[in-house]
């Protein structure tokens, strides 16, 4: 399956933005899209294999390194990898002391998930561009976008998660009727019954947004930094075919913007995971 | 960058993940964790009793050893003076001994002059009547002159 359109920077580019996308095509058969307008075509019923390959490799691989740290972890003496895996877990374990003020069972797992996976899939964009798309290619597979954060239904599909989690801890801990005063009788308040009613819309339109916007800015915030970053990455590597000089230049910037980027592929995972934590903090405590 | 059945799948797999890793992942590694924690602490309480007990230990020794000094100190004290008590008794006993000796020496010595001058008192009578014989160079009359005799032995 060759790509069907011509080796141009534009097409580079838009080739490199594209998912694989399994869904019906436009004659009413199932298959993969072949370019951006067929997977436009699909809409909701059509799915993005790399970035689920990818994303559920990389949490396999997490959940299975550290349950087999896990199995070996002992009172005595850690060594090697279950020393760093002990680490990993105290720093999170650390971070969810530190932001979360709740007894939960859940919370200090979740954010080591979040934490890992999201690094994970965010280090994915260390990998030069082109290698894996061309391995992709010699194998028949057209299209192989490979940080499934770059994918904003991967992001997406987490803050969803966090979202669900923060209303069903909020209703939990304050009741239905605790929930809806948080969302309804706040930030104006007032004692007078009528004017209470009277704030409500003004009230629940501000508490709505501001609940809602928590998932889309979490989301947002790292599919947005770790898109910019393959962006970046993907206009160096069209330096390379710009000739001698050009390609060195392109080299030391890759170089340069990868060292820049692996903070950025920490710091967005951190951040992801530390806002997991306030907001379910935020869920658990009454205002 | 449509939005799609990938949202939903992603969704999917971070709920598993999230289960996975609270039900098989997290608990041991905290537990193993925190039992270091305790073990360590235990530990460190141990060395801390070991070191009083060993402070302890040494304060006793230091008391123990002092005392056997002092004992030994008053053993050697009185074995001095239980010796020079006994060479005062030797010394004593010595002396006495040698007295005794002494005087019962003297006492032999005493008797043997006695029997001596019986015997020699004896002797002398029958010598003195002897001379007499020959000087008078006749019969004596041995009853007649026994009363002279028996003087002139009691004076010697």
């Amino acid at each position: 399956m060759a790509s069907s359109e011509p080796l141009t920077s534009t097409g580079y580019i838009k080739h490199h933005l594209q998912n694989l996308t399994f869904g019906q095509l436009p004659d009413g058969s199932w298959g993969l899209a072949h370019g951006a307008a067929e997977a436009k075509a699909m809409g909701f019923w059509a799915i993005h294999l790399d970035t689920m390959f990818w994303s559920v490799i990389l949490g396999v691989l997490f959940l299975w390194s550290f349950r087999k740290a896990a199995k070996k972890a002992t009172v005595g003496v850690p060594s090697g990898f279950v020393n760093f895996v002990e680490w990993v877990v105290e720093f999170v374990d650390d971070n969810v002391r530190g932001s979360f003020s709740h007894k939960s069972d859940l919370v200090a797992p979740l954010a080591l998930t979040l934490f890992v996976w999201v690094l994970l899939m965010n280090t994915m964009d260390l990998v030069p561009v082109d290698w894996i798309p061309e391995l992709a290619k010699l194998m028949g597979i057209e299209y192989m976008k490979v940080v499934p954060t770059t994918d904003p239904n991967a992001t997406f599909g987490m803050a969803i998660g966090i979202f669900v989690l923060t209303v069903f801890y909020s209703i939990k801990v304050k009741g239905i009727g605790g929930f809806a005063a948080e969302l309804t009788m706040q930030p104006f308040e007032a004692k007078n019954p009528i004017v209470k009613i009277l704030l409500l819309p003004a009230n629940f339109f501000l508490e709505f947004v501001s609940l809602v916007s928590k998932p889309v800015s979490l989301s947002l915030r790292l599919f947005g930094n770790l898109f910019a970053g393959e962006m970046i990455f993907i206009l160096i590597a069209l330096l390379f075919s710009g000739g001698a000089v050009l390609a060195v230049a392109g080299g030391v910037l890759q170089w340069a913007w990868a060292v820049l980027h692996i903070v950025i592929v920490l710091l967005q995972a951190f951040i992801f995971m530390t806002l997991t934590i306030v907001y379910l903090e935020l869920a658990h405590s009454h205002h | 960058m449509n939005i799609n059945l990938t949202l939903i799948g992603q969704s999917i797999a971070f709920v598993v993940f999230v289960w996975f890793c609270m039900k098989l992942v997290w608990p041991p590694i905290v537990s193993a964790l925190n039992e270091r924690k305790a073990k360590i602490a235990d530990g460190l309480a141990a060395a801390e009793e070991g070191q009083k007990a060993k402070a302890q230990a040494q304060e006793h020794v230091a008391q123990v050893t002092g005392e056997a000094k002092d004992q030994a100190q008053e053993i050697i004290r009185r074995a001095e003076k239980r010796e020079a008590e006994m060479i005062e008794e030797a010394k004593g006993s010595a002396r006495s001994e040698g007295d005794r000796i002494l005087s019962s020496a003297r006492g032999e010595i005493d008797k043997e002059v006695n029997m001596a001058r019986e015997a020699l008192r004896a002797q002398v009578a029958a010598l003195a009547v002897a001379g007499a014989a020959k000087i008078l160079e006749r019969e004596v009359d041995e009853g007649a002159h026994a009363k002279m005799l028996d003087d002139l032995i009691s004076q010697l």
